[in-house]
């Protein structure tokens, strides 16, 4: 096969993604217009992999949508893959990989059958385009399945075929909206092995939507915090971690009445804030938790007041979340889904 | 578990530059898989017909024949017409709830993230609304061949051709409706019942006009199903000069065009 890759019209040094004051209004009923997306500006360098988290309705799918040219922006600009994604939709369509929140094989189709038409939609011949199939439905391990009705599969083998839909052509950028939500466990963990590998083998810029913080703080090598529509936070989950919610330290004495000794003694640790005594319990938030705790229970021992469980916690971006915003994603995350599957079913 | 690796040619993909033909007849081979795979679909879209044939057209001998002075034979080389543009209609304008499905289920955002173009989309999916339709129409006239229905061998062919033209604007049209009501679901079968119904009535496929009062005549001339029908009737008794054939190919190809220009610019406008 002396065919080629499809040249990036991605200049040394430019962004795979750069947005500068993107916005986007909805007008909701015939007055109200709501402020989906209010001026953000983005940079994603080739080769990253970016999470965007943030509660339901932050804007991040909005972004998302934005940047795959399925709505358009009421202002600001964007370039995808080089490309302005308002003056020149078509191309940017060409160069990007895309996993929305629904599935992207239709029900009524088989699965390989899928797969060979859109790979035929990119521009690659039949044959092209079954060898294609054949390789996509071995890695995401779906061979097994290629002549099954989509709507015949399980969640996890239907989003595994989303991904291959996704990676049909080969895209050097693959967007993934909500990858994983409504999986177990298991196959998240499944999924995020054959995203990662495929990754690595095809050189590829992934940005995702999540409201898995474990899942950005684990997977993403940077986190994007989306609220009400802004960036309110870009960094690694650790240098978000580090800068926005401190090692906690928590403490429980072995003797009654001692605690208030406990907490002098971390009261007089270098970088500790914060102490706060309740019962037999100290807390503290500590700059290294970890070294931190061997060191307190050395000197609370000498002190004779010997401690009887001693926790070195690390923050989680929830911990970030809720440093930045005063809100917890988690409470936020959930009650949203709640009300959006309580207006699905009505 | 992976039996391919990095030197794979999986980043050897060399695109052409497609054609907005091939692109609809991707569209188009795609929507017709399901179909193909399953004809039972094309099956029981001929139950309701049948049901027409079967229960309505007896009464119809009934009252018609006796009192129009008309013969059996003569009411189903009337009725048959009037049952294939039937199918036509109820075939074509429930087709945008598959499209709602795969709004639904996200296949339809997948593809509007693809190279295809929107207006090939639309085209694909209303092009195919041809194949199950002919394919029932063909089906009803072999059914009705025995009962005395003759069906002219070179009208025939021809009428069918306007039922498939027909059949694209309508299906195109269903599809806008399927696009236009996206948040509101429900809508999408009650806009679709609420204008079947005064289309059937007022095309005198059931009954003839006739009989009706003069501003049921004055409101079908604006039905194009009433101008199909006629054609349909006269094509299959192989009067092929008649001017109502004329008519009928006005009437199906102002359907088809003005039902994919606003299939193509409802798809392009839900986009923005």
């Amino acid at each position: 096969m002396g065919d080629r890759l499809v040249p990036y019209p991605l200049d040394e040094g430019e962004p795979m993604i750069q947005t500068r004051g993107l916005t986007k209004d909805f007008v909701v009923g015939s007055t109200e217009t709501v402020h989906a997306v209010r001026g953000i500006d983005l940079d994603i360098a080739p080769g990253e992999l970016v999470a965007v988290l943030g509660p339901n309705g932050a804007g991040k799918s909005t972004t998302m949508r934005m940047l795959t040219t399925l709505i358009r922006p009421t202002s600001g600009t964007a370039t995808v893959a080089g490309v302005d994604v308002v003056a020149d939709p078509a191309t940017v369509r060409r160069h990007i990989g895309y996993v929305g929140q629904g599935n992207g094989a239709g029900h009524q189709q088989r699965a390989a059958d899928e797969l060979t038409m859109q790979g035929q939609v990119y521009g690659l011949d039949r044959a092209a385009a079954r060898r294609r199939t054949a390789e996509l439905l071995d890695a995401l391990d779906l061979t097994a399945l290629a002549r099954r009705k989509v709507s015949d599969l399980s969640g996890g083998q239907r989003r595994r075929l989303d991904v291959a839909l996704g990676l049909v052509h080969a895209p050097r950028l693959l967007f993934l909206d909500e990858p994983t939500t409504g999986l177990d466990p298991h196959n998240r963990a499944n999924l995020w092995d054959h995203i990662s590998r495929l990754r690595a083998e095809h050189d590829m810029t992934i940005v995702l939507t999540t409201h898995y913080l474990d899942e950005a703080d684990t997977m993403a090598e940077r986190v994007v915090v989306v609220d009400h529509g802004q960036v309110i936070a870009d960094d690694t989950a650790d240098g978000l971690k580090r800068t926005l919610a401190g090692d906690r330290v928590v403490l429980r004495v072995a003797v009654g009445g001692t605690a208030s000794r406990v907490a002098s003694i971390v009261e007089n640790l270098p970088g500790a804030r914060d102490v706060t005594v309740a019962g037999d319990r100290v807390e503290a938030r500590v700059a290294d938790a970890g070294a931190a705790v061997p060191e307190l229970v050395l000197a609370a021992s000498g002190a004779g007041a010997p401690l009887l469980e001693a926790l070195a916690v690390r923050p989680t971006l929830d911990d970030v979340f809720l440093a930045l915003t005063g809100r917890s994603l988690r409470d936020e995350g959930s009650r949203a889904t709640d009300q959006a599957a309580e207006e699905a079913a009505a | 578990m992976s039996t391919i690796t990095v030197d794979a040619p999986i980043r050897t993909l060399t695109p052409v530059r497609r054609s907005w033909f091939s692109d609809v007849w991707l569209v188009m081979t795609r929507e017709l898989r399901p179909v193909v795979r399953e004809p039972f679909s094309v099956v029981f879209g001929l139950i309701q017909p049948l049901v027409f044939l079967g229960l309505f057209g007896p009464l119809l001998v009934g009252s018609v024949g006796e009192t129009g002075g008309l013969s059996s034979t003569d009411v189903w080389q009337w009725f048959v017409p009037s049952i294939l543009v039937m199918t036509t209609l109820f075939g074509t304008s429930t087709t945008g709830s598959n499209l709602q499905f795969e709004m639904q289920t996200g296949a339809h955002e997948r593809l509007l993230v693809t190279p295809l173009s929107r207006s090939s989309q639309l085209v694909g999916r209303s092009l195919k609304e041809m194949v199950p339709l002919v394919a029932q129409a063909v089906i009803l006239i072999l059914v009705m061949l025995p009962f005395g229905f003759r069906a002219d061998p070179v009208g025939a062919p021809i009428g069918l051709a306007m039922l498939a033209v027909l059949g694209v604007g309508l299906g195109s049209l269903s599809y806008a409706l399927a696009i236009a009501v996206r948040k509101q679901e429900w809508m999408f079968w009650a806009v679709q019942q609420t204008v079947l119904f005064p289309l059937l009535i007022l095309s005198g496929m059931l009954l003839p006009l006739e009989t009706g009062p003069q501003w049921m005549k004055v409101a079908s001339a604006f039905d194009p199903l009433r101008w199909v029908v006629e054609a349909e009737r006269a094509l299959f008794a192989g009067d092929l000069t008649s001017s109502a054939v004329a008519a009928g190919w006005l009437a199906a190809v102002l359907t088809a065009v003005v039902g994919l220009a606003v299939g193509v610019r409802t798809l392009l406008r839900s986009t923005d």
